[in-house]
């Protein structure tokens, strides 16, 4: 449920490090890659709009992502590498960053690829005309500047490390957009980039077709045809998936641990799994007294066997999180201090909080006030309902009286996030490589409607948070975020709960997919299917 | 006659007006704005972006002003823009999306139709029979079942393990390459499945109803007299019978005007068919303003013409109705 990050992020944060379920397809004497074919995959929705600047729904993040380049990209193995930029530097003040563009680069429609369009689309970002919701990241910058038709140069006020990853926003095309209102130019509805793919057709509410583009810079895609068939029930999905109508999929984990565990499936598809970006958590309002008490969060972290949770609402295909990142990045921190499944140890610190059960009635109390607190989350999403319950049967064992609140998504922001009108929330946080998390704990951060809602305030992760986004040396950061991640596992503002695994299937005829830590897609334009078994043949 | 049709159609305009501002009220009652779903928990929008975007959408005006100005535009036919990123006219969206709901609408109200009046007929005729028995079990299986899940269970036999019907969409892939009459085919292949699954669960009501007129029918002195006549059962049932139970059909089918347009959300979500239904959900889950009130007002127009249609079709069809009239 959370809407985070720009398109290419969104894009990125369906794969994670990843490892292939099934064995790896036979490969026989045909198996050389041919152009030709086409990928059919089910969208949820119909996409809002093909113009990456106003785009915040992941169907048409998904598409924008063939169509479009950024200058930079997350390569397999999660670090930046160029695409419209061939190569850049860092001014030694950290202050400057001079991107050299890729020479000879045409948009879809034939005219050239310039640093104009670059800083043409730059300017669109920050202009307050244009409706978008990413003007953020661009906002930090002081100057921007083309002093030749491929260079691109940025100057930033202070150094700001997000920086790099910002310029993986897709680059739009001038020549189209300039002097236009943004939000009703034909290009959302037929856009024009630059990307390993172009546009062919849109049918509303049945399908969108990409053509593979012959001109692309790394090659043309193998795969002629991408379609998009808009499906909007995932149930209808995997039914068409299982009878040949789709190509690709991600599944729920019932769809990948029992329903696809047949025969037929496995001749038809490869089954991939690996971690996504983003996590669950368990968020305490710290305005309220009970939670004030750190003995309390850590009684309630020792409380739940996060195991548990994976097993009941993930099938085990997940992993615990012990802090904002996954445990696959640089940043992750291994050595946190951890709240083991122990009631024993959680009853222990509710004893030294004072809170004990004088009456025998199973729930503690103290000063005739009794340890109850009520769980919020947002309807629609099954696994945190499912979580709520798990955790309620948990702290019960422990002495806590725990009601579950499910609540629909607008008034439950509304009403009980933004106000702070809540103990508990379950929710959960759609990252990326970039560990920047100045947003959802700095105390500057706390105003209406500002993503730290639990209204955490410490001085050092301030302090830590300020240094992480101004620093680019690798090492350097990972020293920033280690300690900002002890801090977060020994204060506990949230129990962390998990990282889902994401679940792609595809069928067997794709060839080429080379799961990484990046997931499968990263080379997507290098799938192909030998010629033997190519299934459409138009 | 004609005063009575002009009293009706003037009565509709403060009615219509009426509907509008109770509808306009309780959407903007529902907490959350179209804007939020584009800057709640999104890092990177701030209060000004998101201060722009009310300010854009007309939503930094008071509610009577905002009632006041879409009136304005719909009093010029105007259903405004739609707030949804792609920031098309309401207008074209809702037209895109009639065809479809409107030819499934028809297709399985002809279907109903078509199997319910005779099972109805036959159940009044032969009531209490093992054949009524039957019927009537049936025809309450259908109703009770969802619809989701009966659709879901026959994409999954027949669709998935028998092959023989498409699953989701109205149009295969490939459909472009497809000859004049294979088109044809391909789009009644995959409406057969949605058309029996939507009619299926309306079957009920319909039959029940017929049979119930019927036997009212059947009761009257009338009846009698035809029977007494000496005229063979099925001129008693045909010619004397029927007619008159049919009469409330249309009342029926006056009623169900506004519904040709309204869809289903679940049944179009599960059959991938991009209706109206799907289209006011998701306008209803973004707070789509002007969407919701575009759909809001032809529903409510058509409802009160549908309503209008059935009085004045009553009157022709049925003497008793003209004469007091």
């Amino acid at each position: 449920m959370m809407r985070y990050l720009t398109s290419l992020l969104l894009l990125l944060a369906m794969f994670g490090c990843s490892r292939q379920e099934a064995a790896a397809p036979a490969t026989g004497q045909d198996d050389k890659p041919a152009y030709g074919d086409t990928l059919i995959e089910a969208s949820i929705g119909e996409p809002s709009t093909l113009l990456p600047v106003l785009a915040s729904d992941s169907a048409s993040s998904d598409i924008n992502g063939l169509v479009y380049d950024g200058l930079l990209r997350y390569d397999k193995n999660l670090r930046l590498e160029g695409v419209m930029a061939e190569s850049w530097e860092i001014s030694p003040d950290n202050l400057t960053i001079t991107f050299h563009l890729r020479k000879g680069v045409k948009w879809h429609d034939g005219a050239p690829f310039t640093s104009a369009d670059v800083l043409f689309t730059y300017q669109m970002y920050i202009d307050p005309k244009v409706p978008t919701s990413y003007a953020e990241d661009f906002k930090q910058v002081a100057k921007a500047e083309a002093p030749d038709p491929h260079t691109f140069r940025v100057t930033y006020h202070q150094p700001y490390a997000p920086a790099l990853e910002s310029w993986g926003t897709a680059i739009h095309p001038k020549h189209l957009l300039e002097g236009q209102d943004v939000a009703k130019s034909p290009l959302g509805r037929a856009p024009i980039g630059t990307g390993p793919y172009r546009f062919a057709e849109w049918k509303t509410g049945e399908k969108l077709v990409l053509e593979a583009n012959p001109d692309y810079y790394d090659g043309k895609p193998y795969i002629r045809r991408v379609v998009y068939r808009i499906i909007p029930d995932t149930s209808t999905q995997f039914l068409e998936l299982q009878s040949g109508g789709l190509d690709f999929m991600g599944l729920t984990p019932i769809q990948f641990s029992t329903q696809t565990d047949t025969p037929a499936f496995r001749r038809g598809f490869n089954k991939y799994r690996y971690l996504n970006f983003g996590y669950s958590y368990l968020g305490y309002n710290l305005r309220k007294p009970l939670f004030q008490d750190v003995r309390v969060r850590r009684a309630i972290a020792h409380a739940i066997d996060k195991q548990e949770l994976i097993d009941g609402v993930l099938l085990g295909l997940g992993r615990p999180a012990t802090g904002p990142y996954k445990p696959d990045t640089w940043v992750y921190n291994p050595n946190v201090k951890t709240y083991p499944f122990d009631p024993a140890a959680a009853g222990k610190l509710l004893e030294e909080a004072g809170w004990r059960d004088g009456d025998g009635d199973g729930v503690r109390e103290k000063g005739g006030q009794k340890l109850a607190f009520t769980i919020v989350t947002n309807q629609g999403n099954d696994l945190r309902a499912k979580s709520a319950e798990i955790i309620q049967r948990r702290l019960k064992e422990v002495g806590f009286e725990v009601q579950i609140r499910i609540v629909e998504w607008a008034t439950f922001l509304k009403e009980f996030i933004f106000p702070g009108n809540f103990d508990v929330t379950i929710l959960g946080w759609t990252g990326g490589p970039e560990p920047d998390q100045y947003n959802i704990w700095h105390s500057s951060k706390t105003g209406p409607r500002e993503l730290n809602f639990i209204h955490y305030k410490n001085t050092e992760v301030d302090d830590l948070l300020e240094r992480g986004r101004r620093t680019f040396d690798q090492a350097e950061r990972k020293k920033i975020y280690d300690r900002f991640q002890e801090i977060l596992a020994e204060e506990q503002p949230y129990t962390f709960l998990y990282i889902a695994e994401a679940l792609p299937s595809v069928a067997r005829r794709f060839h080429g997919i080379e799961p990484a830590p990046a997931g499968i897609t990263h080379n997507f334009i290098k799938w192909y299917v030998p010629e033997g078994e190519q299934k459409y043949a138009k | 006659m004609l005063s009575y049709l002009t009293k009706r159609l003037l009565m509709m305009i403060p009615l219509l007006i009426g509907i509008t501002l109770i509808s306009f009220v309780v959407i903007h009652l529902a907490p959350g704005e179209p804007t939020d779903l584009q800057t709640d928990l999104n890092p990177k929008a701030s209060a000004e972006m998101r201060e722009r975007l009310r300010e854009r959408y007309g939503l930094d005006q008071p509610l009577p002003v905002q009632y006041g100005q879409w009136l304005g535009r719909l009093a010029r036919l105007d259903f405004g823009e739609s707030f949804a990123q792609d920031h098309r006219p309401v207008f074209d969206k809702i037209v895109e999306r009639l065809p479809v709901t409107i030819m499934i609408n028809v297709l399985s109200i002809v279907t109903i139709l078509a199997v319910a009046v005779p099972l109805g007929i036959l159940s009044a005729v032969r009531r209490n029979s093992p054949f009524d028995r039957v019927t009537t079990v049936l025809v309450f299986a259908g109703f009770a079942m969802p619809s989701f899940w009966l659709a879901l269970l026959l994409m999954d036999y027949l669709g998935v393990r028998l092959g023989v019907f498409p699953i989701a969409g109205l149009k295969s892939i490939g459909y472009e390459y497809l000859g004049f009459f294979g088109q044809i085919w391909d789009v009644i292949h995959h409406l057969i499945l949605p058309v029996f699954v939507s009619a299926f669960g309306g079957l009920a009501g319909f039959s029940r109803y017929m049979r119930s007129n019927m036997l009212e029918v059947i009761r009257q002195d009338y009846i009698l007299t035809a029977r007494a006549k000496g005229l063979p059962e099925s001129q008693v049932i045909f010619r004397h019978a029927l007619r008159n139970a049919l009469l409330p059909v249309i009342t029926i089918l006056g009623l169900s005007v506004p519904g040709l347009i309204g869809g289903s959300v679940i049944f179009e979500t599960i059959f991938a068919i991009p209706g109206m239904g799907k289209l006011f959900y998701d306008g209803v889950m973004m707070r789509d303003y002007p969407l919701i009130m575009g759909i809001l007002v032809i529903g409510a127009v058509l409802t009160l013409i549908g309503n209008l249609l059935a009085d004045l079709g009553y009157a022709m069809a049925d003497p008793r109705i003209r004469r007091s009239g």
